[in-house]
């Protein structure tokens, strides 16, 4: 390769994690891509329980009995962290994709508000669940 | 000069392409759906929760539902299965391993929609019997 092509420019490169101040919409961006690695593991925990659902009660409540362990509701209460803080990013995305909500002010305080959400959402999806099992048994 | 010129040199520095742009269009509109399908998906949890076995059966009976849930199924992991392709390509450097992950990216994917699949239209298709 001793003539390179007119069109190649010298490419700049990326900055890495070590040179960046840390802020909020980084650590928003980057948890974004974590809590996707997380829902691949729950879109297969779903999978386990449509198959458990439809081989009949003893395989549901074997796998359900998994579920409601108490390692099993931790990763179930990841799991819901992950969805929920990953909707409210990809709703931030979309918004971006727009061309909308590009200010550092509106990012930081979209990014904030993302955190907030998926606690909140996926306690108050507990709560709720935990409540009606209950009175149901 | 430039009739020696390969192919690859002709085409570096042009661009793209232009098929670059499918699973980032794919990514968008997937997403719209799932924002759709979790608030199903969330209504099922809590039904689930509060009613077992007996009313799982009964919400995947609908053909309604079971329609929702298999899409949800399959638009969620073709979702995530687009987000896993890029992780991969980000941060897998070696060709060998990152050729086997993102193959197992797309067999564990598809084999995961494909079982939830079955299982569901199975529910939907006994529970009238």
């Amino acid at each position: 390769m001793a003539d390179a092509s007119p069109g190649l420019r010298e490419r700049p490169l990326s900055p890495f994690t070590q040179v960046w101040r840390w802020h909020v919409t980084m650590a928003a961006s980057i948890l974004n891509r974590a809590a996707g690695v997380g829902l691949y593991a729950g879109w297969l925990i779903f999978a386990g329980w449509a198959l458990a659902l439809a081989g009949g009660p003893d395989a549901y409540g074997a796998y359900c009995s998994v579920l409601a362990s108490i390692p099993g509701q931790i990763v179930l209460f990841g799991v819901a962290v992950c969805l929920f803080f990953h909707l409210a990013a990809g709703v931030r995305h979309l918004f971006w994709d727009s061309g909308r909500g590009f200010m550092p002010r509106t990012a930081t305080v979209s990014a904030i508000a993302s955190f907030v959400f998926a606690i909140v959402a996926a306690i108050v999806v507990f709560v709720i669940a935990h409540l009606g099992q209950g009175s149901a048994s | 000069m430039s009739l020696y010129r390969t192919g690859l040199a002709r085409a570096r520095g042009l661009g793209s392409a232009k098929h670059g742009v499918g699973h980032f269009i794919a990514e968008r509109v997937s997403s719209v759906a799932l924002i759709l399908l979790t608030i199903w998906l969330v209504w099922v949890a809590l039904a689930v929760a509060r009613g077992g076995y007996a009313e799982a059966r009964s919400i995947l009976a609908s053909p309604v539902n079971a329609a929702i849930a298999v899409l949800l199924i399959v638009v969620g992991l073709y979702h995530a299965m687009i987000g896993m392709r890029v992780i991969v390509e980000d941060y897998i450097e070696k060709p060998l391993t990152k050729a086997a992950l993102l193959m197992l990216n797309t067999f564990v994917g598809w084999a995961a929609a494909a079982i939830a699949t079955v299982s569901i239209l199975k529910i939907a298709f006994g529970a009238g019997a």
